[in-house]
């Protein structure tokens, strides 16, 4: 890491050209303490131009979270300018400081310090400049969009392109350079319109599939039936006889390459391979048995007190097991990479949310130095996880390779689909007990295949374990039968719709209202504020469930964020269909950039849940994925989307934290609450489809009419 | 001997070699350099393709040049006049209704043929007139918003 951050410093000054340098050397600061990660050198993030054009460069990429407006409203925060008057540079592993990837609401979290400490220090060193060039002490100063003046006589003044202007300046800092407070704030806490906007709405803003350049050929890939299947035969005769197509067999490549994609996509399928095809018995509704059969051992978390003396002790236990399918990313934008191996260099252009380690992935591939590979992201359309892996881009630069030719590489819907790196099915099973009072006195959490977030127990138990029985990652080439990954809030959404769902059984059991329930078992004031922020802009009406009124309540707290939703649905109980109406959502987040940006992000999060709460769910026998497009794979539409509101809950002493997952991680679990609130079917599997709502329906009124209590 | 396809694309003549079995998303995207139309399933089921053919809204990914011989096609590339942007532009920027954008040209073709259909409409029927163009990002509240304020019962102001 080391290596290459110096790496990209000096590729940083070699690229910018023109304008001028400001070194500031202040070391260590104080500001980037916490960011060891990230250059301390100024210079990585920000470039001042002769004419006082800012350039901010972020190894963040640019997927429909906002963040290209976001750090520029932080970098024109603590420059002291206008937001107009920044451009953003993203994702270009020459130009922009190191960075891990776009992943895990990380941007406005963990980069951003970085970035607003980088621009504060960048004005501390213009407005010391400005001080000998005016010859008046810099407390005398004041900066208003990037020309610092005399308070006093404001026409004694001297813009940032001029204090830069002719010279490469080396300046020291004599004092500290401090973050903005929020009552200082000019351009962050405000929601200006989105910096990508025209660009969008009008069709030029560029996707790697919209990227070409001269001579480039356009790859298919021969593709395996199903995961696991080893090619035995390949017979190419056919394709070769296509004018002027190259055919690739090499390196465990099979493609066909043309200067127009239809022809290679007609050529593709001339190719005879014969596959060998690992038969697996296992299906979309028997995997559940078998990862809690091949899980690894647990890791053991949130032990307190003596959970086995517990369950002697309890007289009543409440268990319950909780499953979730397979989810695809499905982002509308599949992978896509146009790549040239040329003179000894590469540069690969990829939608992905991993710059620069897809960069050493490429690197790796095809046998060169990563500091003679250069990845470019654009405009990327929609990740969420999925685009964390960038098997795209390794591919283009190996073919590119081979042919000696640019090539794009854009995956079908199909592709998008198979190698898709799912969300996995995953199983929790949790044993509870509670006082008569519906004091929570027990929670035995055991966790198959979804790993940690979102486990952490923020409800008062002193008898308590969490098991880890495999991540979100896979857990060994056998677990899984295809690619997991990443997917918004990885983990989480599976662990929440567990806990919120099973918090809701006991407190219907102990016969006490779910909001009374959670706020009689929670001590932690951010989560009791978002909590109460929720019922009231619901108007809650206190009652325990089952209470007909189909509302209910679930939270969490992820990437630093606590949110609490309440929703509101139907239930049409002789086609088990669901309707959410409304949907509420409180969140504390901090520090808020863009009001109107986390606004969006968590109407997304909400409209995204919607689908993994009724639909998605990925089908496979064995390794042949069975759902490959949009046709069976149902996404959530226009007509399902509910009343969305936000509540923002301020905290303002606390630093910003993560906006673009924390309100998908509850919705799982709210729907399946106000289902169950709204006719007393108690749903334990996601995603809930009309059938498994009737089945659900079916064992509450056989439970009914068999015992009594 | 085949005969050239003839069309008219965002208002101008146009041209291409005789390929009547070529899909209108490869044309516009590789023959033409119309890259805002975007491929996003190849099976007419996602709306990412989106172009307006004779005033109707169609999946540009399952439709042919033999298809389009003739006829009037307007692609988002043709939607803002020079610098002027459409009302719906404008609007889906005022609301926010994008956030990866890549769905987006076909959004707003989408509704832009619902517009040349019928001059107002009720809220039901733009959600009813957009069910068949995915959005993965969630910008459906905004999208509806922007449309309705464009051509919306309460009067728009285009």
């Amino acid at each position: 890491m080391t290596a290459s951050t110096e790496l990209d410093r000096r590729e940083f000054v070699k690229l910018i050209g023109g304008g001028i340098v400001v070194l500031v050397t202040m070391s260590p600061s104080e500001l980037f303490a916490q960011q060891r990660q990230y250059p301390t050198d100024v210079n990585a993030y920000l470039h001042i131009a002769g004419d006082g054009r800012i350039t901010v460069f972020s190894g963040k990429i640019e997927m429909g979270q906002g963040v290209m407006t976001s750090q520029a409203q932080m970098a024109a925060e603590e420059l002291g300018v206008s937001l107009s008057r920044i451009e953003m540079i993203l994702g270009d592993t020459d130009k922009c400081p190191w960075d891990m990837g776009t992943f895990g609401s990380l941007t406005t979290r963990m980069f951003g310090p970085a970035l607003r400490a980088a621009c504060a220090e960048a004005r501390s060193a213009l407005v010391q400049l400005a001080s000998e060039r005016l010859g008046v002490p810099k407390e005398q100063l004041v900066v208003d969009d990037g020309v610092v003046s005399v308070a006093a006589d404001r026409s004694k003044k001297v813009t940032y392109g001029q204090l830069a202007n002719g010279k490469a300046i080396t300046r020291t800092l004599d004092e500290k350079a401090v973050l903005r407070s929020v009552a200082e704030f000019k351009v962050m806490g405000r929601s200006p319109k989105r910096v990508d906007g025209v660009e969008k709405v009008t069709g030029r803003a560029k996707y790697a599939a919209d990227l070409t350049l001269p001579g480039m050929l356009s790859a298919r890939m021969v593709r395996p039936p199903a995961h696991g299947a080893k090619l035995v035969s390949v017979d190419t005769t056919r394709a070769g006889k296509v004018e002027g197509l190259t055919v690739v067999n090499q390196d465990g490549l099979v493609a066909v390459l043309h200067a127009d994609p239809e022809i290679a996509a007609q050529a593709v399928k001339t190719i005879v391979a014969n596959w060998q095809v690992r038969k697996v018995a296992v299906d979309t509704d028997s995997i559940f048995d078998y990862l809690v059969s091949k899980a690894p051992e647990p890791e053991a978390r949130e032990a307190r007190g003596d959970v086995a003396a517990a369950r002697k002790r309890e007289k009543t236990l409440i268990e319950m097991t909780w499953r979730t399918g397979y989810r695809a990313h499905a982002p509308m934008e599949p992978h896509s990479a146009l790549a040239e191996v040329k003179d000894g260099k590469a540069t690969v252009w990829a939608s992905t949310q991993t710059p620069f380690p897809t960069r050493d992935a490429v690197a790796k591939a095809i046998g060169f130095d990563p500091a003679n590979v250069r990845l470019i992201t654009p405009y990327v359309g929609g990740g969420f996880g999925g685009k964390s892996s960038a098997g795209q881009a390794v591919e283009a630069a190996l073919l590119a390779k081979i042919v000696g030719k640019p090539v794009q590489l854009e995956w079908t819907r199909e592709e998008e689909f198979f190698f898709d790196a799912f969300d996995p099915s995953s199983v929790v099973k949790i044993a509870s007990a509670m006082t008569a009072e519906g004091k929570i006195t027990m929670w035995e959490y055991d966790v198959y295949c979804a790993g940690s977030r979102s486990t952490e127990i923020f409800y008062d138990v002193p008898d308590s374990v969490v098991r880890i029985h495999g991540s979100w990652r896979g857990a060994g080439a056998d677990t899984h039968l295809f690619a997991v990954g990443p997917w918004r809030a990885p983990g989480a959404n599976t662990n929440v719709f567990a806990r919120e769902s099973h918090v809701d059984v006991m407190a219907a059991a102990a016969r006490i209202d779910p909001l009374e329930f959670r706020l009689k078992n929670t001590k932690d004031e951010r989560m009791r504020r978002v909590l109460e922020a929720a019922a009231k802009a619901a108007d809650w009406k206190a009652a325990p469930g089952p209470s007909g009124q189909g509302r209910a309540i679930a939270c969490g707290i992820d990437a630093g964020t606590y949110v609490a939703l309440v929703a509101f649905v139907k239930v049409d109980e002789k086609t088990g269909r669901v309707r959410v109406e409304r949907v509420v959502c409180a969140q504390d987040m901090g520090i808020v950039v863009n009001p109107d940006g986390a606004t969006m992000q968590v109407e997304g999060c909400v409209t995204m849940g919607l689908g993994y709460a009724f639909t998605e769910e990925l089908r496979f026998d064995g390794g042949k994925i069975l759902d490959t497009n949009f046709d069976s794979y149902t996404i959530p539409r226009f007509s399902w989307v509910p009343k969305i509101e936000t509540v923002l809950v301020k905290n303002d002493e606390l630093a910003p934290q993560g906006g673009g997952e924390p309100a998908i991680v509850p919705m799982g679990a709210v729907i399946a609450n106000a289902i169950f609130d709204a006719c007393g079917a108690r749903l334990e599997r996601l995603p809930m489809t009309p059938e498994r709502v009737l089945a659900a329906l079916a064992r509450t009124k056989t439970k009914d009419s068999g015992a009594a209590g | 001997m085949a005969k050239n396809i003839r069309f008219r694309l965002n208002g101008r003549p146009t041209t291409l070699p005789p390929n009547p079995e070529r899909t209108l998303l490869r044309a516009l995207r590789t023959d033409l350099g119309l890259t805002g139309t975007h491929y996003g399933c190849g099976i007419g089921e996602c709306g990412s393709c989106t172009v307006v053919v004779d005033g109707k809204a169609v999946r540009s990914c399952v439709t042919t040049l033999a298809d389009i011989e003739g006829k009037d096609v307007v692609t988002i590339e043709g939607l803002a006049k020079g610098d002027k942007l459409h009302p719906l532009q404008s609007a889906f920027i005022e609301h926010g209704a994008f956030q990866c954008g890549y769905c987006t040209s076909g959004m707003l073709m989408n509704a832009y043929a619902l517009t040349k259909e019928k001059k107002t409409l009720s809220r039901a029927e733009i959600i009813d007139g957009m069910e068949g163009n995915l959005c993965r990002c969630g910008a459906h509240t905004r999208i509806i918003a922007a449309i309705e304020e464009v051509t919306g019962a309460k009067g728009g102001r285009s």
